[in-house]
């Protein structure tokens, strides 16, 4: 890969985490918000997004081909960096390496959790419905890796839009950039409440 | 003499470029408002460690003594920063001294800063003047601009705000913050931004704008202020719309 093509590569990396990678985990999250109404109103949500037409085309276009560019490349950034915390330990410097620890976390969740779910459809034509996920987050282990695995992914979105909004250089001044790293921070808040009380709701 | 304060100062040694690193230990007496490089200057003359060893006199740059050249950079107690302006009686002890790791170090705690020149060189951090005639005046720059692009033309290479950057390592080509922000100077000065285009293409190109992660330890390391994030966000709204003006644009690439 030649490195002249770096810029054009990361550019796509960070509008790809946001579009449609980032869209797609709120639609994601909301969804299994509605298992808080009860097995009933999930299964319906779910049973919703699988009637999307042409779906094996959209889950490739919308979520696999851009979640494996994300990731893939992802890896390679988090691992050229050289974390220097004890040096300088600022916020920024350690949601720096926040973002990358998500990172490399949320690469292994996602795999273990596709293959829990979508990819068991696949290869037994299992129902991916309510019961499915309550019999995956059965066991306490599994359901912390859930929690850890869904906070990584709500915290890994929200910084990800403040350093994709620095990237495209929608924000410059540093107190565009620090408002705006509050406002994430709430979107984080947010994102992880829903996320969690949807897992919770399994169990 | 009986009660002369001694400090206690440890300093990270190298004896050739491949060669391991090894510390050593010194005890140099104290004087009122000391800086680091007079207590590097007693080493020199006194090079003898705390136990009794005779040793080679530690080596290091240096040149202004005011701040104001850069050369005299290295990790003092684990902050890069200059060697002239960090004051004894500021500091905790032991007085911890190491070279700047992001660069081949060429003995003890002198560094070769060559590729941050060599970055420079490649943004073309300058402005073109030279022609085969009198080119005559430029454009004139407007008062608040000029102080304004002062304060980025104080950057002086040191180099501290590589060392303090987290994707600037020998596993990356990342040329670092300075680099990056005397493309922003020299793209706001009149007759330089007539070159800005070739300037953002350099950025654009291996180890430029993109490998910035924005941990931000840069701005918070510059010795001299220097609103490094701000350039760095700056430029990436530059490469932004440099990047459309290249593949949509005509071939009015300046403007």
């Amino acid at each position: 890969m030649s490195k002249d093509r770096e810029f054009y590569l990361r550019r796509l990396h960070s509008f790809l985490g946001l579009i449609p990678v980032g869209l797609f985990l709120i639609v994601h999250l909301l969804v299994n918000y509605s298992a808080t109404n009860g097995e009933a109103a999930f299964n319906k949500a779910a049973g919703l997004m699988e009637s999307i037409p042409f779906l094996p085309i959209v889950e490739w276009v919308v979520i696999y081909i851009p979640l494996m560019f994300h990731a893939f490349y992802g890896v390679y950034i988090a691992f050229t960096a050289k974390p220097n915390l004890k040096r300088f330990g600022t916020t920024r410097n350690w949601f720096f390496m926040l973002q990358r620890l998500t990172g490399i976390i949320l690469v292994i969740f996602i795999a273990w959790h596709i293959f829990q779910t979508r990819f068991q459809k696949t290869l037994h034509g299992t129902e991916l419905d309510y019961n499915l996920m309550a019999d995956v987050v059965s066991t306490p282990w599994m359901l912390a890796f859930y929690i850890v695995g869904i906070i990584s992914a709500t915290f890994h979105l929200s910084n990800g839009i403040w350093s994709f909004l620095i990237s495209w250089g929608l924000i410059q001044s540093p107190k565009s950039q620090k408002v705006t790293t509050y406002i994430t921070m709430i979107i984080f808040v947010l994102l992880s409440v829903v996320g969690v009380m949807a897992i919770l709701a399994f169990t | 003499m009986a009660d002369q304060k001694m400090l206690d100062v440890e300093i990270q040694r190298q004896d050739s470029t491949d060669s391991s690193p090894y510390w050593e230990k010194f005890k140099v007496p104290y004087r009122p408002n000391m800086n680091v490089i007079s207590v590097l200057m007693f080493i020199r003359e006194h090079p003898t460690t705390v136990e009794g060893k005779e040793t080679s006199p530690v080596a290091w740059d240096m040149n202004c003594l005011e701040e104001v050249c850069g050369a005299c950079s290295m990790v003092i107690n684990g902050r890069p920063r200059q060697s002239c302006s960090a004051l004894v009686d500021q500091l905790t002890q032991p007085l911890k001294l190491q070279p700047m790791s992001t660069f081949p170090v060429i003995r003890d705690l002198q560094i070769d800063r060559s590729r941050m020149f060599d970055s420079l060189k490649k943004v073309k951090a300058w402005v073109p003047i030279d022609g085969s005639y009198d080119l005559g005046e430029g454009p004139r720059m407007p008062e608040r601009k000029r102080e304004w692009a002062y304060e980025l033309s104080k950057c002086m290479t040191c180099g501290v705000c590589l060392e303090s950057c987290p994707n600037v390592n020998s596993g990356s080509s990342f040329m670092g913050p300075a680099p990056l922000s005397q493309v922003r100077l020299f793209n706001t000065h009149p007759t330089g931004a007539m070159n800005k285009d070739e300037r953002l293409d350099a950025i654009m190109g291996d180890g430029g704008l993109a490998n910035c992660g924005n941990s931000q330890n840069c701005v918070a390391a510059c010795p001299k202020g220097i609103p490094l994030t701000t350039s760095i966000a700056s430029l990436n709204r530059a490469a932004t719309v440099q990047m459309f003006k290249n593949f949509f644009g005509s071939d009015h690439m300046v403007d």
